[in-house]
């Protein structure tokens, strides 16, 4: 057999959704078996990491990489990969930009084993010793757990990547293109493009009728998502649900405003914008009347108040995909429980 | 013996793990099944707001977001006190069950069934879809893709989208099914029904024609007396979409019948110290280690399970699948129903029969008037303050349980998902294969990996799921230690 290209794909803390829409563009799937010899892919094939450690760097000729950096694991084998690929993609919303693992950045990894083992409904433990540790004693031995990390990173924050793929997941129609791209002799884009999506905002693919845009400012109040049956037909941010189009890459469609459900972001930020959560906020802001001129400062920041109220999370709300590389992002980490989970920290840390 | 020296702590981050220890005379003395992940959903869905919880939660698992979705969906229902418009509920169990026939087909031809239709001790190359559409030929092989194919179109069309589905809201869904739409789902119903009955034909064909396999379904290698959990209609019957949860003992007596709802009344959850997933027992007996019997709490929550746990199935076909399974097992009937089954590897069975029903439960629910309702929509008044929200999984109950402020920002989040119920019989499983395969020191390693993965598979675990953490495969090592914790072998490989 003429040797062809290799082609890897490998999951870090990913929820397994990215290799199915691979396997999703069905047909052209086979296609690209025949031009490329899958090598290491987990959710398909048998394959272990001392045969990728044994290759020349670069003898990958394309790896996809999905999922978020939560682990030492994720983070070698990123690194590994990368070593060894030619072309090396960050695949989907948490490889692009950390996605929901992300949102655990709003929390210490010990808060994680509180809510879990200790403070939790569902379990009877009062004794912190109990929560699962580093090592433990066992009857006939020690039997061993890595530590968590800390912080959730996106690939993109972690190793050197030449493409990226967005989307959670990312949609079959797009991946057929990408594949095509790959498979073809047209030669490939600028290193760190932007693949399987569009440049600008999903607004411009949304089929629903908008007056916001180019219109003066006018009293605008948002909504509950569950408070109202929108029209099928008009902006979804016209009648106050925040939609994320604005603030959102397009390419996928506009699929959710088709099932007459808002946008929340998982393509990212469109070209050229750097933080998708304050790109929101300053296009609600936009729209939002802060009152005529001449009213007093607070009633206008009443108005403000009673217009966003309804917004009550706005972290989740703007950053639900994009927290890990929000320019504001970390909190401040509680203070260890235990001994264990300080050493864990520590580890996690480093 | 040969030593392996390894660093345990750098080798295996991420990995599962699978700890056997040996003792003096070489016997098992004990085997740990260690998963080494959290991700964390409990803990950064607080703050977030309710509404946002079947789109967050979806993204737990890629293999099965509509399970959450919808438990998600659930737990908002009962979070704000609606009750969604009869169209909005049937739309909800319509897509419910084309995500059954996907996920169901998927597992037989392309995880589980490659032990099955190509064989356990057929070369670990050959032990995947490939080479099942090889054995079952090309023709029915384009099937099984046919058939994913059609039923993730069928969740696009009613969900939005095909992988992380967007409709669900508390006291409905979103979008409703036009007659185009109902007419398109009927025909990828129909097919179902047809695919369905073929899979459970050619698992009699090979448990009919295959003696090593039909021995190993009716032996004891994987046998296990516990206690069954699954959930019931109000005839008892199997119902994926609601109900109320039904516990039997290993003799197939009723133990509680519950609404999901006061499941803390009956589930607590035990945690080791030496692994990130906890173990889910039953409080009224007990946390009595890892054992089977009515007097542990060990519970099993699988296909087979529901089936245990059920007088019946609610379809025509289905229902005569399942007398047939339990006849074949020669269980006998006790007050009118048959008693549990308990040879694990049956789960397989059990799956294929979950399948007919969740296909002919679709046909019936395409050709329902109703389903076009464009009424789909109730709008919540109340207050809310806690809810939870629970479905039947592929592979076993999930439980949604949220309490908010009373804007609707969550202040708690407690899942409990189908592997996770399963996490004990796992451990159990994973014992007894190790202590069939290692005698006094003698280890047969070809066999044992091929063991231990068959024993994991029958439950089809998701990782994912579990540990809300860790994709749906997970590269897994066994390690075996002698009585001074000398490694004697060690082994790794992905597990699907
Ligand atoms: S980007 Fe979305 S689909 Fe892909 S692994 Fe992450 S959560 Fe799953
Ligand atoms: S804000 Fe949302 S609904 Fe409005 S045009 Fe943009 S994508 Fe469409």
């Amino acid at each position: 057999m003429a040797d062809k290209p290799k082609f890897a794909m490998y999951w870090a803390a990913a929820c397994g959704g990215c290799d199915i829409a691979l396997l999703g563009i069905n047909e052209k799937i086979l296609d690209f078996a025949e031009a490329f010899e899958p090598v290491f892919w987990p959710c398909v094939m048998d394959g272990k990491k001392s045969d990728i450690e044994g290759l020349a760097d670069g003898a990958l000729a394309l790896t996809f990489f999905n999922g978020a950096i939560r682990t030492e694991e994720d983070e070698a084998m990123a690194r590994l990969l990368r070593k060894k690929s030619a072309v090396f993609v960050a695949f989907g919303s948490c490889a692009v930009e950390g996605c929901m693992p992300g949102l655990s950045n709003l929390s210490s990894a010990d808060d994680h084993l509180i809510t879990v083992y200790l403070d939790n409904p569902s379990t009877t433990v009062t004794d912190p010793a109990v929560v699962p540790r580093l090592s433990t004693r066992v009857a006939e031995g020690e039997l061993r757990l890595p530590g968590l990390y800390d912080t959730v990173r996106s690939v993109r924050q972690t190793v050197d990547i030449d493409y990226m793929i967005p989307g959670c997941p990312p949609e079959a129609h797009q991946l057929e293109a990408v594949m095509e791209l790959f498979m073809g002799t047209s030669g490939l884009p600028e290193k760190g493009a932007v693949l399987g999506a569009g440049t600008r905002a999903l607004c411009e693919e949304c089929p629903r009728i908008r007056s916001w845009t180019g219109r003066e400012q006018r009293r605008l109040r948002f909504r509950r998502l569950y408070e109202i049956i929108p029209d099928s037909t008009r902006c979804l941010i016209d009648q106050g649900i925040v939609c994320m189009g604005p603030a959102t890459r397009g390419g996928c469609t506009a699929l959710c405003p088709g099932a007459n459900m808002p946008c929340i972001g998982c393509y990212g930020a469109p070209a050229g914008v750097a933080d998708q959560g304050a790109a929101m906020l300053s296009a609600l802001a936009s729209i939002t009347d802060a009152g005529s001129a001449g009213q007093p400062e607070e009633a206008m920041q009443r108005e403000v108040e009673a217009a966003f109220e309804p917004i009550v999370d706005p972290v989740g709300t703007f950053y639900k995909f994009s927290l890990a590389h929000a320019l504001l992002n970390r909190a401040r980490p509680a203070s260890p429980v235990t001994d264990e989970a300080a050493d864990r920290k520590g580890k996690g840390r480093a | 013996m040969k030593k392996i020296s390894i660093d345990p702590v750098t080798r295996l981050e991420g990995h599962g793990r699978i700890e056997i220890f040996l003792d003096d005379e070489g016997e098992v003395a004990n085997a740990y099944f260690i998963v080494p992940e959290l991700r964390g959903f409990e803990q950064f869905c607080i703050g977030r707001a309710a509404e946002d919880m079947p789109n967050i939660t979806n993204r737990i698992c890629g293999i099965c977001p509509e399970a959450h979705h919808i438990a998600s969906t659930k737990a908002l229902d009962a979070l704000y006190r609606v009750e969604p418009p009869p169209a909005a509920r049937k739309i909800r169990e319509l897509l419910y069950s084309a995500f059954f026939v996907a996920d169901h087909t998927t597992h037989f031809y392309a995880l589980g069934g490659p032990d099955l239709i190509v064989g356990p001790d057929a070369p670990p190359a050959e032990r995947n879809l490939l080479g099942v559409l090889r054995k079952i030929g090309s023709e029915k092989g384009k099937e099984v893709i046919e058939c994913r194919r059609r039923n993730h179109h069928v969740i696009q069309t009613i969900g939005g989208r095909a992988i992380h589905p967007c409709s669900g809201l508390p006291g409905g869904w979103s979008k409703p099914v036009t007659e185009e739409e109902r007419r398109e789902i009927e025909t990828a119903a129909e097919r179902n029904v047809a695919f369905a009955l073929y899979s459970l034909d050619l698992f009699s064909r090979i448990l009919q024609g295959d003696t090593a396999f039909r021995e190993s379904v009716f032996s004891d290698t994987y046998l296990h007396r516990t206690y069954y959990m699954g959930t019931v209609d109000d005839e008892d019957r199997v119902n994926f979409y609601d109900g109320m949860l039904r516990i039997v003992d290993p003799d197939g007596r009723e133990f509680a019948r519950f609404h999901p709802r006061d499941y803390r009344q009956h589930i607590a959850e035990h945690v080791e110290s030496w692994t990130y997933l906890k173990f889910p027992y039953l409080k009224k007996v007990g946390w009595k280690g890892f054992a089977d019997g009515s007097e542990s709490g060990v519970y099993c929550a699988t296909p087979l399970s529901r089936l245990n746990a059920a007088e019946g199935m609610a379809t025509p076909y289905a229902q005569e699948a399942f007398e047939y399974f339990f006849e074949t097992f020669g269980s006998r009937k006790v007050d009118g129903r048959y008693r549990p089954v308990h040879n694990r590897l049956a789960t397989h069975w059990a799956r294929l029969i979950e399948l007919l029903y969740a296909a002919e439960r679709m046909l019936e629910l395409s050709r329902d008037p109703e389903i076009t309702d464009p009424h789909i929509r109730t709008i919540p008044r109340e207050k809310p303050s806690e809810g939870v929200g629970s479905v039947e999984a592929p592979r076993g109950t999930l439980l949604h349980h949220y309490r908010t402020d009373e804007r609707g920002v969550l202040t708690r989040v407690n899942l409990i998902v189908g592997t996770t119920h399963n996490h004990a019989p796992i451990a159990l499983s994973i014992k007894k294969a190790a202590q069939t395969l290692i005698r006094k020191k003698s280890i047969i390693e070809e066999g044992l990996l091929n063991r231990i993965e068959m024993a994991f598979r029958l439950y089809d675990p998701c990782f994912a799921c579990a540990t809300h953490s860790l994709p749906g495969t997970m590269p897994l090592s066994v390690i075996i230690r002698d009585a001074q914790g000398t490694v004697l072998r060690e082994m790794a490989q992905y597990l699907r």
